[in-house]
Parts: C-alpha cells; sequence; structure tokens
C-alpha cells in the first residue's frame, strides 16, 4: 500500500509556484486589481489566501486558472518548478457551486475532464476500451474515496450539498493535476459538512500542491501550510504565518489567537 | 398515490367535459337552435362516426402537415440558433430576418407561398415551419447564450475546445429551454398548417371544414374541430411527457 503510493507520488511529480511583483489590471478597469503580489506556494503544500469579498483574491486565483486570459493584463513574473510550459495545463480548479452537471450522473460527471484535452484523445472513430474501462475503474474508486460509490447511477439532484461538493472533489482528484486551486469550495455549507468536508479534502489532496481561497480565517487555520492576507486597493499580498503541524487541525487555543489577529488584520484594511 | 392523483386528475377532467356537453346539449334544446346555427353535442358525435372514413383521410393529410412543419421548423430553429451564437457578427444579420418573419402574419404570406409551393402538402408544411420557427430560434439561442459561465470555466481549465465546450456542455444545458421552445411550437404548429389550408387545399381537415361550412354542415364542420382540438392536445402532452422522459433534470 505504502510503496503503490509513494509510486504513485514520483509519478504525479508536484509542482511549487512563485509570483514576483505580481501586478494584474482588468481591461475594462482603471486600477490595477493587485499590485506588488509576491507569493511563495510551495510543492506538496496547502496555501491559503485569506481576504474580504472583493479584494480580488478569486481573481488571482482565475488568473493562475488561465480564466482570464483575455480579460487582464499581468505583468511580473510566474515560475513553476519544474518548469512547464503553461500553468494552466497543471491546473484542476474546484469552485464554490459544485458545478455537477445535472444531466450527468455522478459518475459521468467524475469522467467530465476525461472527454476533454489529453485524456480525451484516443482513436478517430474507435475508442479504446480499455482505457475508457481504466478510467471508469478509476473514478469508481473515486467515489469509494469520499465514500458516493453507492450514488454513481444517480443525478446530481438527488444528492445534498456536501455529497455533491464530494463528488466535485473526486472529480478534481480524476484530472490527476499536480496543483488544485479552489475557490472557496466549502463556504456553502453548513458548519459540520464543512468540517467533515476539509477533512476529507485535506486527507485526499495531501501530496497537492493546493491554492486555498476563503474569507474565513478558522479554515485557513485548519487546512493551510501557509496564510497569506490579501488586503489594500489595489491589494498586495502578505505572508502572515507559516504553520508547521500537520493537519487538518483541531481547534486550539493558538488557534483561535491567531484568528484573532488575523480579523485584527483584516479590520485594519477597514480603516485605510 | 401518484396513480391514485392521477386518477382524480383525470376524473376532474371528465367530469368538466360532461358539464360543458351537458350545458351545450341543454342550450340547443332551450332554445330550440337549428343545427345550422349550433349542432347538438349528439349530432356531431353522430357526424363523427357516419363520416369516420372521410374525416380519417382528412386528419392523416393535417397530421402529416404539422408534423412535418414542426421538424422543419425545429431544424431550422436549431441551425439559424447555432449560426447566432457561433458567428457572432452574422447575429446582426439574421435577427432582422427573424423579426421579419413574425412581423409579417402568416396568413399573409399564405397565398405567395400557395403560388410558389402549390395547393399540395408542401405550402402548408413551410406556414406551420414559419410560425414555429421564431419560437424555437429564440429559446434554442437563449438556452446556449445562458450556459451557466461556472460551467464554462470549469471544463476550460479541464481543457476543453470550443467545439466541445458546444457539444458536451452548452448544448446539453441549452435543452430545458429548448424544451419550452418546443411546448409552444407544437400548440402553435396546427394553426400555421390550418391557416395554409383555408388559403388554398384540396384536402386536410381545414379544407373540410371549409367545404363544411359553404354547404352549411355545421355539425361536419364542428366534428373535423373536435379531431383538431383532440389532435393538438394529445401532441402537446406526449411531446410534454417525451422532453420529460428526455430531459428529466429540467426545471419545469
Amino acid at each position: 500500500m505504502s510503496a503503490n503510493r509513494a509510486n504513485c507520488e514520483h509519478r504525479l511529480a508536484s509542482l511549487a509556484i512563485s509570483i514576483d511583483n505580481g501586478l494584474m489590471q482588468y481591461l475594462d478597469s482603471q486600477a490595477p486589481t493587485l499590485q506588488g503580489i509576491n507569493m511563495q506556494i510551495p510543492a506538496g503544500q496547502w496555501t491559503c489566501i485569506l481576504g474580504r469579498s472583493g479584494c480580488g483574491k478569486t481573481s488571482l486565483l482565475r488568473h493562475l486558472a488561465g480564466l482570464l486570459d483575455q480579460k487582464v493584463v499581468w505583468s511580473g513574473s510566474l515560475r513553476m518548478d519544474p518548469a512547464h510550459a503553461e500553468l494552466k495545463d497543471q491546473v484542476a480548479y474546484m469552485a464554490q457551486q459544485d458545478l455537477l452537471m445535472p444531466w450527468l450522473s455522478v459518475l459521468d460527471n467524475v469522467l467530465l475532464s476525461t472527454r476533454f484535452g489529453e485524456s480525451a484523445k484516443s482513436g478517430f472513430f474507435v475508442k479504446n476500451v480499455r482505457k475508457i474501462h481504466a478510467q471508469k475503474e478509476q473514478a469508481l474508486a473515486l467515489l469509494e474515496k469520499v465514500g458516493l460509490v453507492d450514488n454513481a447511477s444517480h443525478l446530481p439532484q438527488q444528492l445534498s450539498g456536501g455529497m455533491r461538493q464530494r463528488v466535485a472533489l473526486a472529480r478534481t482528484l480524476m484530472q490527476n493535476k499536480p496543483v488544485v486551486l479552489m475557490d472557496e469550495p466549502f463556504s456553502a455549507l453548513d458548519a459540520v459538512t464543512r468540517y467533515r468536508l476539509q477533512n476529507l479534502a485535506c486527507a485526499l489532496l495531501r501530496d497537492k500542491t493546493v491554492v486555498l481561497i476563503t474569507h474565513d480565517p478558522q479554515e485557513a487555520i485548519r487546512l493551510a501550510h501557509q496564510i497569506y492576507l490579501l488586503r489594500g486597493d489595489p491589494s498586495t499580498a502578505e505572508l502572515l504565518t507559516s504553520l508547521v503541524s500537520s493537519t487538518p487541525r483541531e481547534f486550539d487555543a493558538a488557534g483561535a489567537q491567531l484568528q484573532q489577529r488575523i480579523m485584527a488584520r483584516l479590520e485594519y484594511d477597514d480603516d485605510e | 398515490m401518484t396513480n391514485k392523483m392521477r386518477c382524480k386528475s383525470l376524473f376532474k377532467v371528465a367530469v368538466t367535459l360532461c358539464v360543458i356537453l351537458g350545458l351545450w346539449q341543454v342550450v340547443v334544446m332551450v332554445f330550440a337552435l337549428p343545427s345550422f346555427i349550433l349542432p347538438a353535442p349528439l349530432e356531431v358525435f353522430e357526424k363523427l362516426v357516419q363520416r369516420r372514413d372521410v374525416l380519417l383521410k382528412h386528419t392523416l393529410v393535417t397530421g402529416a402537415e404539422i408534423l412535418l412543419g414542426l421538424l422543419l421548423g425545429l431544424c431550422m430553429g436549431l441551425f439559424f440558433a447555432l449560426q447566432m451564437l457561433l458567428f457572432k457578427p452574422l447575429k446582426r444579420w439574421l435577427l432582422p430576418i427573424l423579426i421579419a418573419s413574425q412581423a409579417i402574419p402568416v396568413f399573409a404570406i399564405a397565398p405567395v407561398l400557395m403560388i410558389w409551393l402549390g395547393y399540395g402538402i408542401a405550402s402548408k408544411i413551410v406556414m406551420a415551419a414559419i410560425i414555429i420557427f421564431f419560437p424555437v430560434t429564440t429559446c434554442c439561442y437563449d438556452g446556449l447564450r445562458n450556459t451557466p459561465s461556472g460551467y464554462l470555466d470549469l471544463v476550460k481549465t479541464m481543457g476543453a475546445s470550443k467545439w466541445q465546450r458546444l457539444r458536451h456542455i452548452q448544448f446539453p444545458a441549452s435543452l430545458p429551454t429548448l424544451a419550452s421552445g418546443i411546448r409552444v411550437a407544437v400548440v402553435i404548429a396546427p394553426i400555421g398548417a390550418v391557416a395554409g389550408e383555408w388559403v388554398g387545399s384540396s384536402e386536410g381537415l381545414g379544407y373540410l371544414m371549409l367545404q363544411a361550412n359553404a354547404r352549411m354542415m355545421i355539425d361536419e364542420m364542428f366534428a373535423a374541430l373536435f379531431i383538431l382540438s383532440v389532435f393538438s392536445l394529445a401532441l402537446y402532452f406526449i411531446t410534454d411527457k417525451l422532453l420529460k422522459k428526455i430531459i428529466p433534470w429540467g426545471v419545469l
């Protein structure tokens, strides 16, 4: 089991990202949204970006996912280690909404990424039956991991919010990319469901480079290895702290203090 | 439970129908209306049985016109909607045509269509197609255009090309909206077909009604009208059932 896993990790080389002096401005806007962004996103760790609504944290994430190519001007360097041509080919994206296609079954939703890009390439007319079978097996295994293998044939609307986000998590894992970008994926869930999903995501995304955007300091403290604050106008990123203990963390006194500190910082933003 | 409810609603429909027919019969009897003004429902029913061969023949013609018109209108609507979606500049050219096709009353172009396409079934098919063209096109276009942007963003990060996005995301996502367009189309397509038959034809329920009217055979006219209503209703409910089966995730 552990040998198998090490093998898997080896194949899926993790990826570090560093951003130097990043500046981002929407084409239809007068002022830049983000300025002087310096961030080190280490490989195989969780980096949380905290900020209030409208601070540009989603814009930053969408830029990393390659979704703003026609809408923003970006200057500054964005390096990957090991180097790749395009960051957007290395990322899987998980949004606040589960974005499950209502016309596809749970299993087909997990398999969605296999219809596009590299993994969809097969014979022009003849589909590679063995490959499709292997992909299906893999998707079922992932559904097993998120505890929804019995719901594989259901339609998404038959599931609860938490179950749907678990399917989305399985779909993200199916993409098998070294970097996972998460945009407040747990924020629409109730407290207990959110807690469980954080634990599950933490366990399943352990080897990945995760960039998690959130406005909830508690979530950042539970999951992050480093926490960046995004604030100001235009927003700049500030490394708040690096946490070394293993995740997911329990709620404790140190966490509460850190949370208080974060709140104070974010609140201070208001007076500027 | 659902079966029981279905029985109940069916029962309600039957009662409503009986009451209307009863009132109709009573009105005819009380006011002693001659059958060339308002025939009693029993007379209409009698005619329905008596002339079933003729009625069936004309029903088949009108039915074929409606169904083929629907098919043609749907294909045209889908085609136009796709063109407008894929080639943005084309939209500015196509939209006026689309609106003009609705601004000109279909009755007004019917005589021209008769001259161009003859008195046969073709002109009626085109009439039905023209009348449903607008709702189908706009619904399909709106459905395609209003795909939740989150879906598109997600598959973009999965590396989907423009065609893959259209085929795997935009098209299925537009189906519920398209379905409401089809529901409207199914209801109004018979209008186009029958209007075409009124303007000029040698067969079909519209032709039969016109002939019956001219010869004061109002009971036969009512019989034809009855068949036409039943056909339209059946078409609507079958389509609705089918759409619900094919698109189980739709909100409607």
